[in-house]
């Protein structure tokens, strides 16, 4: 299927017609190597994967193939029917498509190819897509959810037939997430409809690119001759990556696995790979300030940025979260004294403003701009000569895709900046960097396909058409995430599509396909795939509420600019009155009317909030974690590093010790009345928060009475009112027992079905697999009435059918996401008989940045009774009890018999009226 | 830690006065009445998972399951005399109808051995289809008032459902909302029961007029015991 062609037959079997020539020729240019032969290939039917740097010409080298076919295709004769779309581009952003629009057609105008280019977002207005469904373009640009919306049309088998090639630009960020999976299920389905079809997948540098190889093409085992490889690694690894129908709930480490489905041979894609260009110049910033112990603001070195932008064109400065985006772009405009042009550009800015702000940098018009991942990826505006990332860049491929934004030619160098914001981030920074010459890149590795999507897919399918079971389950397992997928679990995600899958048969009578009589799946009813169309795709987000801005004071008055947006559960926490930062601006908290969030001009208290978003949270990559641990143990290489970071270095050394590469520290100490235990695993912040819980669990069974942990990317520090140091070196418990890799059995089992966590996982299963719709036709419903009813359902299913395919959806979701179990398992596994104790009277210096952070986190247990308790205390000391009165009488106005009133209630208000509940992130200024 | 460990000695109920008459708000969400044994629960909403698979979301058919299982562990607690369900009662009309037969013999058998009265609710104006039990437009016990929908007038005595009320605190930077009993001493809206029901924040405009705000108190359902909270201490949303 996907015979390689030798390199050496490819450069001369490349045809390249005769006005490309020339274009080539009278630009002074010369088609470069790879692009002839990404063109060789697929003139001679393959699929291929390029992989190279930003600015090799990656986006010319994808489309060669479509365009020197469509050049020489015959006009359209009057009264012939229109031609189908020839070439379908997809991208991860919407803003992508535009940009690659924007680039092609200068090329396809200057060769005088007649060719039509056009995109389809979610922007695109209705009359252009109708028109589009009935005179095609040749060349669609889209994204993966139009992609589905396509594939679920009744017309679809039409709409593609005359297909050539599918083009997938950025694959190495498409294909990790849940997207990803949903694409690679459209990709099955364009294979199904058009066999011959040649896949291009456009890549930057990754370290398993035969990960991404297979991904372009089908894995059907009934095409493969006999008995391959391929077929007994699917069937060692389905156990692994998926949980069998019928098994209990998880119970072992290794289910956890979530790891790739075939890590082994399957079919793959060519590939052609240009290595990379000049080597950027990057450094880290060598700051005159104090680069303090913790925190990620990096508000010490804004000066010595302000000057670096000052002194080049175009700076783009990347951050990691929203927040630090808006504290940054804040600081900046403190220090502006020339007033220069810095813009602020994230995901929860308003559409326009955004739009406003990418012209601006196209145009030349800024000298900065503060920017998160929603600018990550390969568009290339303006004239950018220096990027700054703020922070520590969390993984190498990231930094090395956000250093390709400066000066788009591949042969000069890009000139890069870190800031590192905190001492630990220095050296991250130092071990980035290192891995940037090396060359070395991670992303994390491919998920099997989750089976909240494949409903989606199934129901999408039957939408278009009646689909005959057996067919549908070839073409699926011919996906590569989905490749490892068993017949039984097919059906049961059928059975779900059709009536829920319950156990309970109760609902045949609604089912939303049946089969009919010559075995073919079809819908029960027309509505059904009008609701689908409009619950398409993959990206569930957090429930967030339009920030609008009013004139002070005036909560109830409409109009008023809407500034972006925020996520609900970060508004409720906000009272009227309270200040903070947002679009740039100190925003004064008015209050929520229906879905928005009512703001004014912020006043100048001392206190202001930053809004902190769920997502946006990078964990630090293994790659790195290890390069940073290889760091700690080497003196030798503190040389690189700058003389404070050194000392503190050399301090703990004195002071405590410095872990082995290998090994896992744990340092135990008292301080003010509790006792603390600090170790550092270096796997990130999720992977350590779900440790924090599972053994301060255990810290209770042994009864060391844990009171609460707090989690960084580096470390982690539980505090508990006995003295674990004691309790370890007593062998009560050691800390091999600790740390043994059983608590990823049962307690992490009893923990998750607990946890909020999980619950917002399975309203995402939900709403992807369609159980709860993200809208309805002419309402929308608001994130809170969803999320109320997830959870709902998410109780009262996990308690009458477990196993349900949804939550078992739900916990592989958490399992390989949000509690990164998989790492955590690793990191067990690995320090087994590895784990160093060092009892201590003092904090260590190592353990000061995870100590700063007590009481800046929260963690989000199960405390939410323990909330209401202390605010049932705060009553009763507010009437006058003496605390650690035990008198039930205590909500004496309550228990009044007989009696009408809570008589205490004014004294109540006054006394609360003055408590201080403390509040999450407040900084002073 | 302290808070924690006095809280936890404090009894599990909230006792309130209704109309004089001494009630027990219940964290399972049942209002009891021990001088009378009367136990009142209201907007059980059963077959609403059913109900809404008719349009086409297939959400677990567990939900009368569900709030059965709970209205039965509390039929046991307090062994009532008497047992009002307050209205809406089914989530539709041929919610009764619907009902499978195993769920229709869990009700009966709590039903069995007590006078059990189906107020009528927005949801079910009927009588429920085939059910034993006696159905009424509204109930008086004494000084107490039993209706689905709170009146405007006439509030003392007055135990209603119908607005399924929530409250939220918010501590340390966080936002608790939890189901609540909502009571000023004179009247009483009691928290939905049904396993599916959504609920609507005490401080939201539907309640306006209902409460001497000066006197309203949300009592929180907890795990296993309520959390009285003065209106002051409440918040929207």
């Amino acid at each position: 299927m996907t015979a390689e062609p030798r390199p050496t037959d490819v450069n001369a079997a490349a045809h390249l017609p005769e006005p490309f020539v020339r274009w080539f020729a009278t630009k002074g240019w010369a088609p470069r190597a790879h692009q002839l032969e990404l063109l060789a290939r697929s003139q001679a039917g393959c699929s291929t994967l390029l992989i190279a740097p930003t600015g090799a010409g990656k986006t010319l080298a994808g489309f060669l193939p479509s365009l020197t076919e469509l050049a020489v295709l015959p006009k359209r004769k009057p009264g012939e029917r229109h031609r189908g779309i020839h070439t379908l581009y997809i991208s991860p952003l919407k803003a992508l498509a535009v940009d690659i629009e924007r680039n092609l057609g200068k090329p396809v105008e200057e060769i005088g190819l007649p060719i039509s280019i056009e995109t389809r977002t979610g922007d695109t207005p209705a009359h252009k897509r109708q028109r589009q469904k009935l005179s095609p373009p040749d060349i669609l640009l889209t994204t993966p959810e139009q992609l589905a919306l396509l594939i679920a049309g009744s017309d679809a088998k039409r709409f593609f037939e005359d297909l050539r090639y599918v083009i997938f630009d950025e694959l190495h960020s498409l294909v990790t997430s849940k997207r990803g999976h949903l694409l690679s299920l459209g990709l099955a389905r364009l294979r199904t409809f058009k066999p011959d079809l040649r896949a291009i997948g456009l890549s930057a540098t990754v370290a398993e690119p035969d990960e991404l190889r297979r991904w372009l093409v089908g894995q059907r085992i009934s095409l493969l001759e006999g008995e391959m490889p391929g077929r007994a690694e699917r069937v060692a690894s389905e156990g692994t990556t998926r949980k069998r129908p019928g098994t209990p709930a998880l119970t072992s480490a290794a289910a956890f696995g979530g790891a790739s489905p075939s890590r082994g041979e399957g079919n793959l894609a060519g590939l052609v790979t240009v290595a990379g260009g000049a080597k950027p110049d990057i450094s880290i910033l060598d700051s005159e300030q104090r680069v303090p112990w913790a925190g990620h603001s990096a508000r010490y070195a804004v000066p010595e940025i302000y000057d670096q932008i000052s002194r080049h064109r175009t700076t783009l400065l990347f951050v990691n979260t929203r927040s630090q985006a808006e504290l940054l772009f804040q600081e900046l405009w403190r220090v502006n004294e020339e007033s220069l042009p810095i813009a602020l550009h994230h995901g929860s800015l308003d559409v326009g403003q955004r739009r406003r702000v990418e012209k601006a940098m196209a145009d030349n018009a800024l000298r900065a701009i503060v920017a998160t991942s929603t600018l990550d990826l390969g568009i290339d505006w303006g004239d950018v000569d220096l990027v700054v990332h703020v922070g520590a860049p969390k993984g190498a491929s990231r930094l090395a895709q956000r250093i390709g934004r400066a000066n788009h030619r591949m042969d000069e160098p890009s000139k890069a900046i870190l800031i590192p914001a905190n001492r630990f981030e220095v050296l991250e920074c130092r071990a980035a960097l290192d891995a940037n010459y090396l060359g070395a890149q991670d992303t994390p590795p491919l998920l099997a396909g989750s089976l909240d999507v494949l409903v989606q897919h199934v129901l999408g399918t039957a939408c278009a058409a009646p689909f005959n079971a057996d067919q549908l389950y070839e073409e699926v397992t011919g996906a590569a995430p989905y490749a490892g997928l068993d017949r039984a679990s097919f059906d049961r995600v059928v059975d779900f599509v059709a009536t829920g899958g319950y156990a309970l048969k109760s609902y045949e009578r609604y089912a939303r396909i049946r089969k009919t009589k010559e075995g073919l799946w079809r819908v029960t009813h027309p509505r059904i795939a009008q609701q689908y169309r409009l619950n398409i795709g993959t990206i569930v987000e957090m429930p967030e509420l339009n920030v609008r801005y009013v004139r002070s004071g005036r909560v109830a008055g409409y109009g008023g600019r809407v500034l972006g947006k925020v996520e609900e559960y970060f508004a409720e926490t906000l009272r009227p009155g309270d200040n903070f930062l947002f679009a740039g601006k100190v925003l004064r908290f008015e209050g929520i009317r229906e879905n928005e969030c009512i703001v004014s001009s912020g006043g100048t208290s001392a206190q202001i909030i930053v809004p902190s978003y769920a997502g946006g949270k990078f964990p630090l990559s293994t790659y790195l974690a290890d390069q940073v641990r290889g760091m700690l143990a080497d003196p030798g290489r503190w040389q690189a590093l700058p003389e404070q970071v050194a000392d503190w270095l050399r301090l703990q050394k004195e002071k405590s010790m410095l872990p082995k590469r290998g090994d896992l520290l744990v340092e135990t100490f008292p301080r003010n009345d509790r006792h603390f235990m600090v170790c550092y695993p270096f796997e990130g912040r999720l992977a350590h928060q779900t440790l924090g819980m599972l053994l301060t669990r255990r810290l209770e069974r042994v009864g060391a009475r844990p009171l609460g942990f707090v989690a960084t990317d580096y470390s982690l520090a539980v505090w508990a009112l006995d003295d674990m140091g004691a309790l370890f070196s007593a062998g009560k418990p050691s800390l091999g027992q600790l740390f043994d890799e059983d608590m990823l059995g049962d307690d992490l089992e009893e923990w998750l079905n607990d946890s909020w966590m999980l619950k917002r996982m399975f309203r995402n299963c939900a709403v992807i697999s369609g159980l709860i719709e993200k809208k309805f036709p002419g309402q929308e419903k608001t994130g809170r009435q969803v999320t109320v009813s997830a959870d709902l359902i998410y109780d009262v299913l996990r308690s009458h059918e477990p196993d349900h395919i949804l939550l078992q959806a739900t916990r592989a979701d958490a399992s390989a996401g949000l509690l990164d179990v998989g790492r955590l398992a690793d990191m067990l596994s690995r320090i087994k008989g590895r784990i160093v104790h060092k009892p201590l009277e003092h904090i260590s210096p190592l353990a000061v940045p995870v100590m700063l952070e007590i009481g800046r986190e929260t963690v989000n247990g199960g405390a939410n009774e323990s909330l209401l308790m202390e605010a049932s205390d705060l009553i009763a000391e507010a009437m006058g009890k003496a605390a650690g009165d035990e008198t039930p009488a205590r909500n004496g106005p309550v228990v009044a018999l007989h009696g009408t009133a809570p008589k205490a209630g004014r004294g109540e208000r006054k006394g609360i009226g003055t408590a201080d509940y403390g509040r999450r992130s407040v900084r002073s200024k | 830690m302290t808070a924690a460990l006095r809280a936890n000695a404090i009894a599990a109920a909230g006792l309130v006065g209704v109309a004089g008459e001494c009630a027990l708000c219940d964290p399972r969400g049942v209002l009891y009445f021990p001088d009378i044994g009367l136990l009142c629960v209201s907007d059980l909403h059963l077959e609403k998972g059913s109900s809404i698979a008719r349009r086409g979301a297939l959400i677990p058919p567990y939900d009368t399951a569900a709030t059965l299982a709970r209205l039965a562990e509390a039929v046991a607690a307090y062994q009532p005399k008497i047992v009002v369900s307050l209205g809406d009662s089914f989530h539709d009309g041929w919610g009764a109808e619907r009902l499978p037969v195993p769920f229709r013999d869990t009700l009966e058998a709590l039903m069995a051995g007590r006078d059990w009265f189906w107020v009528t609710g927005n949801h079910d104006p009927d009588a429920p289809a085939d059910l034993p039990g006696e159905t009424v437009g509204e109930l008086a016990v004494g000084a107490l008032r039993f209706r689905h929908e709170p009146s405007r007038d006439g509030a003392e005595g007055e135990v209603a459902g119908h607005l399924h009320p929530c409250a939220r605190i918010v501590q340390r930077g966080r936002s608790v909302r939890r189901r609540c009993f909502a009571g000023d001493g004179a009247r009483m809206i009691m928290p939905a029961f049904g396993a599916y029901t959504g609920s609507l924040n005490v401080l939201d405009r539907a309640y306006h007029g209902l409460f001497d705000r000066a006197r309203l108190m949300a009592y929180m359902l907890g795990a296993d015991r309520v959390f009285a909270m003065p209106g002051s201490m409440l918040r929207p949303g």
